[in-house]
């Protein structure tokens, strides 16, 4: 066992209702201490209701290099965004 | 009326052993072996002390002499201290302090349970919200005990170490006295002797699951209730209350 523990990533959900937010990361020996230490760490203000854990090793990230090919190609769609359609007025909370 | 200067000294010795042991706890900020377990035992170290602030006003107010909390933790020698042995134990490395958690959690969580059901409002009141802290406490002091006892030789070897030294200071926990027992009999407070079965059932199972053997030690004398106290005492309150004694009721 190496003497570094591993890292984990941080996911914690504030209400009801809400999604997972990634908070941050953490060193922990194993899933059930990264649980506590989040605990510890990242919802010292009631900020949640529900906590995940993820192996740091085991998300996959896109690389800054595949920036243009990932993401450019959807900047010039702009039928995909739904703004060509008229609101009527009495829908306001929309 | 008579129940009140009992009252108040039951009050204090709760208080004290919330008080020493967050004292102890803050220790390893700055020290603990990695930063995610500096933060947990200042949260644990904060929920304690949010317990003996409680605790020590309302001693305060039932003695009726006008001692504040402050006067209450700054202003008394360690012959005035109520506090069990067990608490003001020097910290040791981090499985000695994991070993002093489990079992001060363990018997603490026992007390506050059944002292939920307290005649006394006040100590209804501290009991119901520190259980949920306890419950905590405890759990992160199981965890530990399992990864260190169960986990690499030098960890068990620490792990075994660590649950001698705290073990003479238990049987402390358990004894009761005249005073404790006239305020359990009037449904105010808690006879610590009824808490041992339960205290005994949960450590017992964490040592076995984490291949940790009960230690077959002596008994340390005791004496935390009545103001007898080890010399490891004396040198925390010298650090905490330097400041206040330095310059008395100073505020910031």
């Amino acid at each position: 066992m190496s003497r570094e523990w591993p890292l984990w990533e941080i996911f914690v959900r504030g209400r009801r209702g809400l999604s997972h937010v990634h908070v941050g990361s953490l060193h922990a020996a194993d899933a059930q201490m990264a649980l506590r230490n989040a605990r510890d760490l990242y919802t010292r203000r009631q900020e949640g209701v529900s906590i995940w854990v993820v192996p740091a090793s085991a998300i996959m990230a896109s690389s800054p290099e595949e920036k243009d090919p990932f993401f450019d190609p959807a900047a010039d769609k702009i039928y995909r965004h739904p703004t060509f359609y008229t609101i009527p007025s009495e829908a306001r909370h929309l | 009326m008579t129940e009140q200067p009992a009252l108040a000294s039951y009050a204090l010795r709760l208080g004290d052993d919330a008080l020493i042991l967050s004292q102890r706890l803050s220790e390893w900020i700055s020290r603990a072996p990695q930063l995610e377990e500096d933060v947990a035992m200042a949260n644990i170290a904060l929920d304690l002390l949010g317990q003996a602030r409680t605790l020590l006003t309302y001693a305060g107010e039932v003695e009726g002499m006008g001692r504040s909390e402050d006067d209450l933790a700054y202003f008394r020698d360690d012959r005035q201290y109520r506090n069990l042995h067990m608490v003001e134990l020097e910290n040791g490395d981090f499985a000695q302090t994991i070993a002093r958690q489990l079992a001060f959690s363990s018997y603490q969580l026992e007390m506050y349970l059944a002292l939920r059901r307290s005649r006394d409002e006040t100590l209804a009141g501290v009991a119901g919200k520190a259980v949920k802290e306890v419950t905590y406490h405890r759990d992160h002091a199981t965890q530990w005990t399992l990864r260190l006892g169960d986990g690499t030789e030098e960890s068990r070897r620490r792990m075994q170490a660590g649950i001698e030294r705290v073990w003479p200071y238990v049987d402390e926990m358990f004894r009761s006295d005249p005073l404790e027992q006239a305020l359990a009999a009037d449904g105010l407070a808690v006879d610590a002797r009824e808490l041992r079965p339960g205290w005994d059932e949960y450590v017992g199972a964490v040592l076995r699951q984490a291949t940790l053997t009960r230690p077959q030690t002596r008994t340390a004398p005791g004496g935390g209730r009545q103001g007898l106290h080890t010399e490891q005492l004396g040198y925390l309150l010298g650090e905490m209350q330097y400041l206040a004694r330095s310059h008395p009721y100073s505020r910031w």
